[in-house]
């Protein structure tokens, strides 16, 4: 059994939490509403994360994200992919990588122009 | 030039309020420094914005480039950008920009220039001045837009959302962000930025420590930090060397009102003084957004700029009517209630604040002559997050006073 302290993020009240993991089985306590329990339990099994950063262009750099979040443990994977690429340009919306490693998730640009 | 309102600045609370006082039937003219239209959300790459108003969650240029072509297809709107306004006379503004120096006049202006970041001089930050010390915007702004990395080993004084999103910016672009100090004993940003900024990537954040000294000669060479006490005095026998070539402060927002003159100005906020139709001390200058008090979510700031773009338009077309005044004030538990004055009438009305210390499971309550004439329950508020609060002053005609009454106890 091993057990994990979070603070729940999901509104200002910050329940601290516990979350004891045996095998499979995740129990959590100190939360006030069960949107603190999905928390813990995503955190504990696969946290995921939007990654935002900016693709080299002739043009400057230009802002992107990946469409959905990743696994928390790809992120620095994701950036290594994301600082390859060498663009001409890139325009608001374009697909720039599809599927970065396998995650499902698009590398778009986001960029203001 | 000469137009109905006339909007200073091309951030989301100017372009909201420039699409809303069109929408009303009213010609304008946005006026904004910057080669695009956006303000600090063209830098601000990371996600989180627009939960509430689009539903959806975007990034702060994605958030930007809705609105921008939302003011590019208005007809109604004449957009001036690469332009600067230098001068706020009356009812006209002096502008220089690449149409040369001129003056617009207006009915109505509406100021929305947002924010500039405090600086080392601001704080009185001590020792050196060398090279390596720099702002979070100004960090966000070279990293962000122009591609530049400002350094490898960093330490980050103040741990606001800004300095904790560049904490993670940062460290993914391989520097290593050796520690967020945070001179008071809590945070006032985000929980969610703190686990997904800093914990994620274990970056550790030190409460109630400050940098007691600068090092370096040409280049930043490490800075000497400890504790305080609780009068912010450094406690000597803490004192520590930490190595690092770039030191970022992220220390605070203040208002850019230094153009706006004869208005007087809320030591709270550092904002003006409004009513509840955004009204300036000069009823024909009105404000919003970032200038008025430091949002810390843009939809609050979109949604602002459109009720004050209304307000302009009416006044513009002189159909805007002011009822007798109402003061609100407020007790010490809040920072701010703002409009600080509100009109007799029939209407709901909007007061936006903050608390000065976390309450959880409290009512918020407006008491007028002694009655309680609403409350709203709250499960949990801190300092970090703007509230709101909605309720009708019909009859109401005497001073408003905002209290909380703790443990759900009215
Ligand atoms: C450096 C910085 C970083 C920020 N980062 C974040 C973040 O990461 N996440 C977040 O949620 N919020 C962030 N904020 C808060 C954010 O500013 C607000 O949510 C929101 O963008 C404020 O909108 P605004 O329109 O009031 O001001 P702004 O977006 O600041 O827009 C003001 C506009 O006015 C223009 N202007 C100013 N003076 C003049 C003049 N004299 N003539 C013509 N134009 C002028 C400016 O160029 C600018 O475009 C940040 C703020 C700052 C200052
Ligand atoms: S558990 Fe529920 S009440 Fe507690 S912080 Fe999370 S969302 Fe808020």
């Amino acid at each position: 059994m091993e057990k994990f302290n979070l603070t729940c993020i999901m509104c200002p009240l910050g329940c601290s939490l516990v979350a004891t993991k045996d095998g499979d089985k995740i129990t959590v306590t100190g939360n006030n509403c069960n949107r603190g329990e999905i928390f813990a339990k995503e955190e504990l099994t696969c946290p995921m994360r939007i990654v935002t950063s900016s693709v080299k262009t002739e043009k400057g750099v230009k802002s992107c994200k990946t469409s959905k979040p990743v696994p928390k443990a790809k992120i620095f994977d994701v950036m290594k992919e994301i600082e390859k690429l060498r663009l001409k340009d890139a325009k608001y919306g374009e697909v720039v990588i599809k599927n970065v490693l396998d995650t499902g998730a698009d590398i778009i640009i986001t960029a203001n122009e | 030039m000469e137009t109905d309102v006339l909007v200073i600045g091309g951030g989301p609370a100017g372009m909201s309020s420039a699409l809303s006082a069109s929408q009303n039937g009213s010609k304008v003219i946005l006026v904004e420094r910057d080669k695009v239209l956006g303000g600090i959300l063209n830098q601000c790459i990371h996600n989180g914005f627009g939960l509430h108003y689009f539903n959806e969650e975007l990034t702060g240029p994605e958030f930007a480039h809705r609105f921008r072509k939302m003011v590019e297809k208005d007809k109604n709107i004449t957009v001036l950008t690469d332009t600067l306004v230098t001068e706020i006379g009356d009812h006209k503004v002096s502008v220089m920009g690449k149409n040369g120096v001129f003056d617009i006049k207006c009915k109505a202006l509406i100021i929305a220039m947002g924010c500039r970041e405090r600086t080392a001089g601001n704080i009185s930050l001590n020792g050196t001045r060398p090279m390596g010390i720099l702002t979070a915007g100004t960090v966000q702004k070279m990293v962000n837009i122009d591609g530049k990395m400002v350094g490898k080993d960093i330490v980050i004084l103040g741990s606001g959302d800004i300095g904790l999103i560049m904490a993670r910016r940062l460290t993914l672009e391989g520097a290593k962000v050796h520690a967020v100090l945070e001179i008071n004993s809590t945070s006032s940003g985000l929980k969610r930025n703190i686990l997904q900024c800093l914990d994620d990537f274990n970056i550790p954040l030190y409460f109630n420590t400050t940098i007691f000294e600068v090092v370096g000669k040409d280049r930043v060479e490490g800075v000497y930090y400890g504790q305080v006490d609780e009068h912010f005095n450094h406690i000597e026998n803490t004192r520590k060397f930490l190595k690092c070539d770039t030191v970022v402060l992220s220390v605070g927002l203040i208002p850019e009102m230094q153009m706006v003159k004869g208005v007087s100005i809320n030591p709270k906020t550092n904002g003006a003084f409004v009513n509840e139709h955004y009204q300036t001390e000069k009823e024909w200058i009105f404000s919003c957004g970032n200038i008025l008090h430091v949002h810390d979510l843009v939809d609050n700031v979109a949604l602002e700029g459109k009720q004050v773009g209304l307000f302009a338009s009416l006044y513009a077309q002189k159909k805007l009517n002011n009822g007798n005044l109402i003061k609100v004030s407020h007790s010490a538990d809040f920072a701010y209630v703002l409009p600080y004055t509100l009109f007799e009438g029939e209407e709901e009305v909007e007061v936006k604040f903050r608390l000065k210390k976390k309450v959880v499971k409290s009512f918020i309550v407006a008491i007028s002559q002694g009655n309680i004439i609403a409350k709203k329950y709250v499960l949990a508020g801190v300092p970090g997050e703007m509230m709101t609060f909605k309720f009708s002053k019909k009859g109401v005609k005497e001073e408003i006073v905002f209290e909380v009454r703790e443990n759900g106890k009215i």
